[in-house]
């Protein structure tokens, strides 16, 4: 599979947010303003890709010849929960002003379902290491184009004037659905 | 039966409903909900997932370090998930298949963090207990309820049960990833004009 097809699907026809439902807390959560969408979409592209890197080769170096398999979650987000506390660490350290933009989000990002998901996804699919990186790489990005669009729609959508009943999260829910039902138009597309 | 202890149970059911009222756990409740089937087994394999976890972190909660107090609730998690996750895929592989990633994504699940954090680190075994019945029996409900209603819109069936002909036309767009969204979306709605009309 060519890296461009895992790049085109990973980011318009199969979006890991709008078609496979996975990291809609923070989908919903920090996409208040474009900001503060575009620093967690950098936070998480950072950290999945670089968990990814660290869980696939704990994966085949040690979870496979010793048959351990069945642990992959345990391990997984043990791995991803101190991989992100280190990043921290070293960030704090590091590059004060990277800290600045991306700090506030890397906690929230143990708990991100994607992070995990692509780790898994990619043992799934028996891909090898440059093509889980390209994946990690497509997916990351996908999230963070669904959570900056999203963020734009809601920035206006604030001054709309809504019943009382569909304030907040219904309304949030609706727009997500209806940029869903965009993306679809990109299905069938190298497939 | 006590009233905190009828109350810590069904908290969860209605008044802080997990998926309607608290929008916890939001990735498995739109992703799985293609049918009442599906929507019924993930809640279920949740709650047994809380109630454990719930149950085994109020038994050790003064030995664990305060500092370290989250990792160590993700890690008991994500071995009742393991268990889940081998069981399931030993009894009910279909249901494993069609489930596939959200299954070992139940650790990452907001609902069974938060609620050790909010509720089984504070309370002993028993009343956790009745917590994690309550939360996971209040998600389950959700579930199985966008599931029917997406089924039946989506595909014409309930609980797999088909009550239009093979052939005739149904709201496709309701089993697709929009369908999830604006289902919720409705739901939310009702429930929210429901609890405002009763205050």
């Amino acid at each position: 599979m060519s890296y461009l097809m895992i790049f085109i699907s990973a980011i318009f026809v199969n979006n890991i947010v709008l078609s496979q439902f996975l990291g809609i807390c923070p989908f919903l959560g920090v996409s208040k303003k474009i900001s503060t969408a575009a620093g967690m979409g950098g936070a998480v592209c950072f950290v999945m890709v670089l968990s990814t890197i660290v869980t696939y080769l704990i994966y085949h170096n040690l979870l496979l010849p010793f048959n351990l398999t069945f642990m992959n979650t345990v391990v997984f987000i043990l791995v991803i929960a101190s991989l992100v506390q280190m990043v921290e660490i070293v960030l704090k350290k590091t590059s004060p002003s990277l800290y600045q933009a991306l700090g506030i989000f890397l906690p929230l990002i143990t708990t991100n379902c994607t992070v995990l998901g692509v780790a898994l996804l990619v043992i799934q699919k028996d891909y090898n290491l440059i093509n889980s990186v390209f994946y990690a790489l497509a997916n990351s990005l996908g999230f963070s184009l669904a959570i900056i669009l999203f963020a734009g729609l809601r920035e206006r959508l604030a001054f709309a004037n809504l019943p009382k009943a569909v304030q907040g999260a219904p309304i949030a829910l609706i727009t997500a659905g209806l940029l869903s039902m965009a993306f679809m138009g990109f299905s069938g597309i190298g497939n | 039966m006590n009233k905190t202890s009828y109350e810590n149970l069904t908290r969860g059911i209605f008044r802080e409903n997990p998926t309607f009222v608290m929008l916890l756990g939001m990735c498995p409740t739109l992703g799985v909900t293609t049918s009442a089937l599906n929507g019924l087994g993930m809640g279920l394999a949740t709650l047994f997932v809380l109630l454990l976890s719930n149950c085994a972190i109020s038994a050790v909660k003064s030995i664990i370090p305060d500092k370290i107090r989250i990792p160590c609730f993700i890690l008991i998690a994500a071995t009742f998930v393991t268990v889940v996750d081998l069981l399931i895929s030993a009894y009910f592989p279909t249901l494993h298949a069609t489930l596939g990633i959200f299954i070992p994504l139940i650790v990452v699940n907001c609902l069974i963090l938060g609620r050790a954090e909010a509720f089984a680190s504070k309370n002993n075994v028993f009343q956790s207990a009745l917590d994690a019945l309550g939360m996971g029996i209040g998600f389950s409900l959700a579930l199985t309820l966008l599931g029917l209603i997406r089924e039946v819109l989506g595909n014409g069936s309930a609980f797999g049960w088909k009550f239009v002909s093979e052939d005739a036309e149904t709201m496709m767009l309701f089993i697709m990833p929009p369908g999830a969204f604006l289902a919720l979306a409705g739901l939310i709605i009702i429930i929210n004009q429901l609890r405002k009309d009763k205050k």
